[in-house]
């Protein structure tokens, strides 16, 4: 793991960024930061019945890609989505209700939180198959190349994903059509507990969009400036019809592969490199930075979890005061009328 | 909290044997184990291969130590990437090797389908038999927890329409080691089954090596009225609905499939031939599932036709993906009662 020990930020680059985009990047973060740690704190209840894979520890890429995003470019992204979900501009109220299984899930509780979906927002779905999601988004720019409507099609994956033979098969079809298509491999060094070094040779995901011609780019996906800036990149390449990025953001992930708990106990990683990965926490460093560069003042940022809580609760008491789907729903929307 | 854990563990696991305290007994998960640890220790040329099979937690345990014993060269953790591993585990069988190759769940294997039934299936027949692929592929079926469409699949019938793959799914600990054994050992591809929620399960489990042979369907419980052909953990349910059944004066045949092929059509017919009444129990959904190929082979035979009282029934798995919402899913699957349901149903419509 080649990351940097701190996260740090130029003051050329929190001075060459709007404040107001600095601010939602932050409160993005703390927004998917704390609806995950509410799924670690109401879970054990075991009312919400469904596996969850949180992403805490890896919210700046979330929130740093979609920043570039317009609310009709079209996103995929996987089984570990909640934080795609909530950058990108899904509902908490839809995502706990369909963790709770009610009829108001953004899936109408068909789902779980594996499988998120808002479609107003460009959210196109989620795939619990590794490496599902990634043609998918090559579709979406085939359809906006062949519409010309400017939509950015991103997706979302791992770079347990980044071992399957569909990424490929699909870099190189976005590549070879010049597609407007951002891949944003969350390289969090493991694939439920095997290390990215034993499954793959040269641990270089970004250098392999050169065999393709298209662009890639490595950041440190705990810096959500750096994760900014290069969507920021992709994303006008891809709008301007130059075609496809790799976007590799190296991260990590502090609970387990699936569930709440901590999973280095278990011996798959070690409590070391946890606590290595929480000092370069993405939410702490950059609240730092940005209260102590004097960006932000601190009235401003410590207003924010508070209005994020109330959020939350909002959102649980929707979802589990929203009915359960009736018997009958089992066998509705397996076609499309 | 695993969710796996969890849904298996609220389970209550109806085991199909008295408890003799004589018998050695061991779990589904140990069964599988020392199958496949046997088979390492016998011949070398035994390996598995497969996504966490070094891991930890071994595939839910099944793996567990195997690294230890046996190290990285034949204990190897796969890249995912179903497909090309099919084809690298098929091309290691095509030079001698045996192959076992482990998938945690059964919906991964549409990924390596193509490896599967346009390869390693065809290789004999294509070839005129010059070429043998003795590969056995592990898939585990989930259930619960809202483990959702693509995390609950059984998919045993699309499997079992390829000619040339064998396909077995043992529903208890003997038959899990027996079966695996048995697997290793064949010279054709078998994909071999599981069920998660029969790991925990306990039951006589030999220490030493044994073959469960590959193409019997077990007879585990003899009854004059209605047969049950019942599929995996579809065997336990209905071993609970016989023994619910026989205390209404119903005597119910259980048979367990434990092969789905080459498939037992014998001992079904002969069974059905005695009671004239059929149910089929199967984990995954109807149609065009394993239950109409029984339905079908039943039908196709005169002596069986002739024995049926009434219409056959099929309890299985209704026509829709798998819904994460808990209550949903308990419409979605069935228990015993809906083996008893269907069992009465035969009689009164005979
Ligand atoms: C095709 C396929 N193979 C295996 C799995 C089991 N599985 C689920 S998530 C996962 C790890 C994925 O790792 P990565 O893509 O790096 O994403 P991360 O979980 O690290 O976010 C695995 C192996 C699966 N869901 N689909
Ligand atoms: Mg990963």
């Amino acid at each position: 793991m080649s990351t940097k020990s701190d996260v740090n930020f130029s003051p050329e680059d929190l001075a060459a960024i709007p404040q107001k985009a600095l601010l939602e990047l932050y409160t993005t973060m703390l927004r998917i930061r704390l609806f995950e740690e509410k799924i670690v704190e109401l879970y054990p209840e075991q009312e919400m019945k469904c596996p969850v894979h949180l992403c805490i520890g890896q919210e700046a890429i979330a929130a740093g890609v979609c920043r570039n995003l317009k609310k009709d470019d079209y996103m995929v992204s996987n089984h570990r989505g909640h934080g795609h979900g909530i950058a990108k501009g899904i509902s908490m109220k839809v995502l706990f209700a369909e963790f709770y299984g009610r009829t108001t899930g953004c899936s109408k509780g068909k789902g779980g939180s594996m499988h998120i979906i808002d479609t107003s927002q460009g959210i196109l779905g989620t795939s619990a198959i590794v490496g599902g999601g990634i043609p998918m988004a090559v579709g979406t720019g085939l359809s906006s190349r062949i519409k010309k409507d400017k939509r950015v099609s991103v997706v979302f994956f791992g770079d347990g994903a980044f071992d399957e033979g569909v990424f490929y098969e699909s870099f190189n079809f976005a590549s070879l059509k010049k597609l407007p298509v951002v891949f944003v491999c969350e390289n969090n060094f493991y694939a439920t507990n095997s290390r990215q070094s034993s499954r793959q040779s040269s641990c270089e995901i970004a250098n392999s969009a050169r065999a393709f011609g298209a662009p890639g780019m490595c950041v440190d996906g705990n810096n959500v400036v750096e994760v900014y800036k290069a969507a920021d990149q992709a994303v006008k390449l891809a709008r301007s019809g130059g075609g496809p990025s790799l976007i590799e953001a190296t991260t990590y992930r502090w609970k387990g592969h699936v569930g709440p708990d901590v999973d280095y106990e278990k011996g798959a990683r070690t409590e070391e490199e946890l606590i290595y990965w929480m000092k370069r926490c993405p939410v702490k460093n950059f609240e730092k930075a940005l209260r102590e560069g004097g960006i932000v003042t601190g009235e401003t940022l410590d207003a924010i979890p508070q209005a994020i809580f109330t959020e939350l609760d909002e959102a649980l008491s929707f979802a589990i005061k929203s009915p359960y789907p009736k018997p009958e729903a089992l066998y509705e929307d397996l076609y499309n009328i | 909290m695993p969710w796996t854990k969890i849904a298996a563990e609220r389970q209550n696991i109806t085991t199909t044997d008295s408890v003799n305290p004589d018998v050695r007994r061991g779990s589904y998960r140990d069964a599988i184990l020392e199958a496949t640890r046997s088979c390492m220790e016998t011949d070398e040329n035994v390996f598995v291969l497969g996504e966490g099979v070094d891991d930890v937690g071994g595939v839910f345990g099944t793996t567990q130590g195997l690294i230890d014993i046996f190290g990285p060269e034949r204990v190897i953790d796969s890249p995912l990437a179903e497909n090309g591993i099919t084809g690298v585990a098929m091309g290691a069988a095509l030079a001698g090797m045996r192959p076992l190759l482990v998938h945690m769940r059964v919906d991964f294997l549409p990924l390596s389908l193509d490896q599967i039934a346009n390869h390693a299936a065809k290789w004999s027949y294509m070839f005129g038999g010059n070429a043998s692929v003795p590969l056995t592929i592990r898939a585990i079926t989930g259930r619960g927890w809202g483990s959702a469409a693509q995390h609950s699949q059984s998919l045993q019938a699309i499997f079992a329409h390829f000619p040339g793959l064998k396909v077995v799914m043992p529903a208890t600990p003997y038959d899990a080691k027996g079966l695996l054994i048995s697997s290793l050992y064949d010279n054709n591809p078998v994909l071999y089954l599981e069920h998660r929620w029969l790991y925990d399960m306990t039951g006589p489990l030999p220490a030493e090596m044994y073959r469960v042979p590959i193409g019997k369907a077990n007879l585990i419980r003899e009854g004059k009225d209605v047969t049950i052909i019942a599929i995996s953990q579809m065997v336990g349910m209905a071993m609970e609905a016989a023994e619910d059944l026989g205390a209404d004066g119903i005597e119910c045949e259980v048979i367990d499939l434990r092969t789905i092929k080459p498939l037992d059509i014998e001992l079904i017919r002969s069974s059905v031939q005695k009671t004239g009444r059929l149910v089929v129990a199967d984990t995954a959904w109807k149609e065009f599932g394993v239950s109409a190929e029984i339905l079908a082979l039943a039908l196709e035979d005169r002596d069986t036709f002739n024995a049926l009282k009434g219409p056959a029934i099929r309890v299985a798995l209704p026509d829709v993906p798998t819904p994460a919402s808990h209550v949903l899913e308990e419409v979605f699957y069935h228990g015993p009662e809906d083996i008893i349901s269907a069992v009465k149903k035969a009689v009164e419509e005979a």
